[in-house]
């Protein structure tokens, strides 16, 4: 290199940083750098499960950025939304692509928020000091149910129209209180008696600037809060209780460079699931873009098969195998509240599954295993066979949290026994009151024994979850926790 | 009389619609997008056959033209009998209103039909048109029964007759169900002709619901190989990296 050009690399390079201390003299700049990227420790033994915050983060821009460009072709009004969507698909440069990496991210977004919770699950990282981190994480998933579902809406095709429609008229179920009713608050959401032009347009509003207003304003929260406290990782051992002579966490490494060069290798992996998708298999058999959406909303015509996109579908399963419409909306509802109390049911002290007992990783298991069912129930045609084991699924669902509470402590052995009682008993209760009588032999036909004969087979899935949950605890070590080490593991 | 059997249809039609929803399994269709004589020749039968009541209102005749690699001569010549400036849309003239008392309802666009319904749902159905002189127009359908569509295609097809089969399910209810087609006047083509015009009017179908499919495709593998030479850099980046983590 000649001397005239080394002059020059070292007078770009003093006046950058004379650029640099003049903003950092009026803005924090280099400070944000450090204590969130630079000078952000994390624990060392992160694995695959904790790429999905970051790719999150990716999923979240990239449908605002996609979403500001579809903005620009689409029509919020029932006359021109379809025509509009079509327009961006056909006549747009590039909008074809825009649109797919917009309903493909929508859907993605939900892949990788459901296995960064399953995380969260998986190793505690709801446990004290990060409760608030799993509140606000909770209100961003509450947020984008509704910000997708007012999505779905747009595109005014069929499924949209009618899945609207059917999930509007839940709140119908409320009972009427006098001064306000179920029927009222549906009206109110809806602006009008049915799905319409003002349900649209209103949709519309609040899908692209109120939600992903509060989305981002709680994603900032959850990020805050997390660099707060400091990451949990897959041992559950808090790395800031052992540090060197500078203060530094001995098991943890800067974010920049370590974790920044990682995520971009997950994101170019994700990316290129994510491309396999938007280029080859837009609509993914029909459950990313449903094969009804492609005909226009019609009002006159309901569709043979309303089902709510997959997202949706394993608290559409839940809300289906209650037979009565309102206990069906509120078990809905506890079915997500439970889940935000979960820092408060789950207290054992043991963070990470991997030093809890063999039944607790046995129940995590079935937990996830037992939300994918509900998930492909909530997809299906209701027939008697299906709402049953839908019913099972969803008491199983809720038997969860309560098994977790009775985890929280070593409890003695009458409270096994009560709690096991207790739980078997509200399972009878609940199977008595779909019993179908036989003191009028009118009504004492072949169909409704078979249904008896269902319900009393099917009583044997919870009552053996019960018993193998509660029981064993007291009979075999099957329910010890592992001793967590002082340090984190990392191979 | 007209209105007893309107009246009478919009009694039975929930049922046929039901009967149809679990019932006949359906042939593959098997086109191939990439065949672009397939595609012109689609696009004739289209135009000549169903454009009189089905409009592509999405479509616009010179981006058909373009990805047919047809020149505006030709498209102009061949394509366009309504319309005069080939960035058109495919519309039709016929009046919804008029369309409703003549058939009953009006004729759907088909611009994404291959998207809603499937290529093996129009490939089957269009064969499935069969003697039927319970209805308006003497044809009756498998696919939809009751559909209120003429065999259009009869000229090329010929006129076929359904043959059912009856049974009795465990309740001693018997159940009509469709066996197989016989022939009975034959058309100006053989059955596999027939059934290769039918393909390609669905090709050129599967093209119009998404003109961009075959150029997404192709765009796809490159973003793929770029994606996998990323992936090599940012690997060894990574790794480079971690070297000092123990």
């Amino acid at each position: 290199m000649k001397q005239s050009d080394r002059d020059l690399i070292d007078v770009v390079a003093e006046n950058c940083s004379r650029l640099l201390g003049w903003i950092d003299d009026r803005f924090p700049l280099s400070k944000l750098w450090k204590e969130h990227l630079s000078g952000y420790y994390a624990p060392k033994n992160f694995n695959f499960w904790y790429v999905f915050g970051s790719l999150a983060l990716l999923l979240l821009v990239n449908q605002i950025l996609t979403g500001i460009f579809l903005t620009m072709n689409y029509k919020p009004s029932a006359a021109e939304a379809f025509a509009s969507v079509e327009y961006i698909m056909r006549d747009v440069n590039w909008g074809w692509l825009l649109r797919y990496m917009h309903s493909t991210g929508a859907s993605a977004f939900f892949v990788v928020v459901y296995l960064h919770m399953f995380r969260g699950l998986m190793y505690g990282s709801y446990k004290k000091p990060r409760e608030l981190i799993w509140l606000f994480g909770m209100f961003i998933y509450l947020t984008l149910m509704g910000e997708a579902f007012m999505g779905y809406l747009l595109p005014w095709g069929q499924m949209s129209y009618w899945g609207a429609q059917v999930i509007i008229s839940l709140f119908g179920a409320l009972p009427d209180l006098g001064f306000i009713s179920g029927e009222m608050i549906s009206e109110w959401i809806r602006g009008d008696f049915f799905v319409s032009d003002i349900t649209l347009n209103r949709f519309f509003a609040l899908h692209v600037i109120a939600m992903p207003l509060v989305l981002v304003a709680l994603v900032f929260f959850h990020i805050m809060a997390l660099h707060e406290v400091g990451s949990n990782n897959p041992d559950g051992v808090e790395i800031k209780k052992l540090k060197d002579a500078n203060g530094k966490p001995l098991d943890g490494i800067p974010f920049h460079p370590y974790y920044t060069v990682k995520d971009i290798v997950a994101v170019t992996v994700f990316g290129a699931l994510f491309a396999s998708v938007i280029f080859f298999a837009p609509e993914m058999g029909g459950y990313f873009l449903e094969h009804a959406n492609f005909e226009p909303a019609d009002p006159l015509k309901t569709p043979e098969h309303i089902a709510p996109i997959w997202y949706f579908t394993p608290f559409y399963a839940i809300l289906r195998a209650v037979p009565d419409k309102l206990t069906g909306v509120i078990a809905m509802g506890a079915a997500n509240f439970l889940l935000i109390l979960l820092p408060w049911i789950d207290r054992h002290p043991v963070k990470s599954m991997r030093y809890r007992s063999p039944l607790y990783k046995a129940l995590l298991i079935i937990f996830a295993v037992n939300f994918l069912l509900l998930g492909y129930l909530g997809l299906q045609p209701a027939t008697r066979l299906l709402g049953e084991i839908g019913l099972r699924a969803a008491e199983i669902y809720f038997m969860f949290f309560a098994i977790c509470w009775v985890y929280s402590a070593s409890r003695r052995r009458n409270y096994h026994l009560t709690a096991t009682g207790i739980l078997i008993a509200l399972v009878s209760i609940g199977d008595a009151l779909r019993w179908t009588g036989c003191n009028d032999p009118t009504t004492c036909n072949a169909f409704s024994l078979e249904r008896n004969v269902l319900i009393m087979q099917s009583w044997l899935i919870p009552a053996l979850f019960i018993a193998v949950f509660l029981l064993l605890p007291c009979y075999t070590r099957l329910n010890e926790s592992k001793p967590v080490p002082d340090r984190v593991t990392f191979k | 009389m007209k209105k007893l059997l309107i009246f009478t249809l919009a009694l039975i039609f929930p049922v046929l619609g039901a009967a149809a929803g679990d019932g006949a399994a359906l042939d593959l269709a098997g086109n191939n997008l990439a065949n672009l004589k397939s595609l012109q020749r689609g696009a004739k039968y289209y135009v000549n056959y169903c454009l009189g009541c089905h409009s592509l209102k999405y479509v616009r005749y010179d981006r058909v033209g373009r990805d047919l690699s047809l020149t505006e001569t030709q498209l102009m010549d061949n394509l366009m009998f309504t319309a005069e400036k080939p960035s058109q849309m495919m519309v039709i003239a016929m009046p919804v209103d008029d369309a409703e008392r003549w058939f009953g309802r009006a004729p759907p666009d088909l611009s994404l039909a291959a998207r809603s319904r499937g290529v093996d749902w129009i490939y089957t159905y269009m064969r499935s048109f069969y003697l039927d002189d319970t209805r308006p127009l003497g044809v009756n359908n498998i696919v939809i029964p009751g559909a209120s569509m003429p065999h259009v295609l009869a000229e090329m097809q010929g006129y076929q007759i359904a043959h059912f089969k009856e049974w009795e399910d465990e309740e001693g209810n018997t159940h009509e169900q469709f066996d197989r087609f016989e022939l009975i006047k034959p058309g100006k083509l053989s059955a596999a002709e027939f059934d290769m015009l039918v393909r390609d009017l669905v090709n050129f179908l599967e093209y119009v619901s998404e003109p961009v499919q075959v150029k997404r495709q192709h765009i796809g593998i490159g973003v793929l190989a770029f994606l996998l030479v990323f992936f090599i850099f940012a690997f060894f980046l990574k790794r480079e990296y971690w070297r000092d983590i123990h």
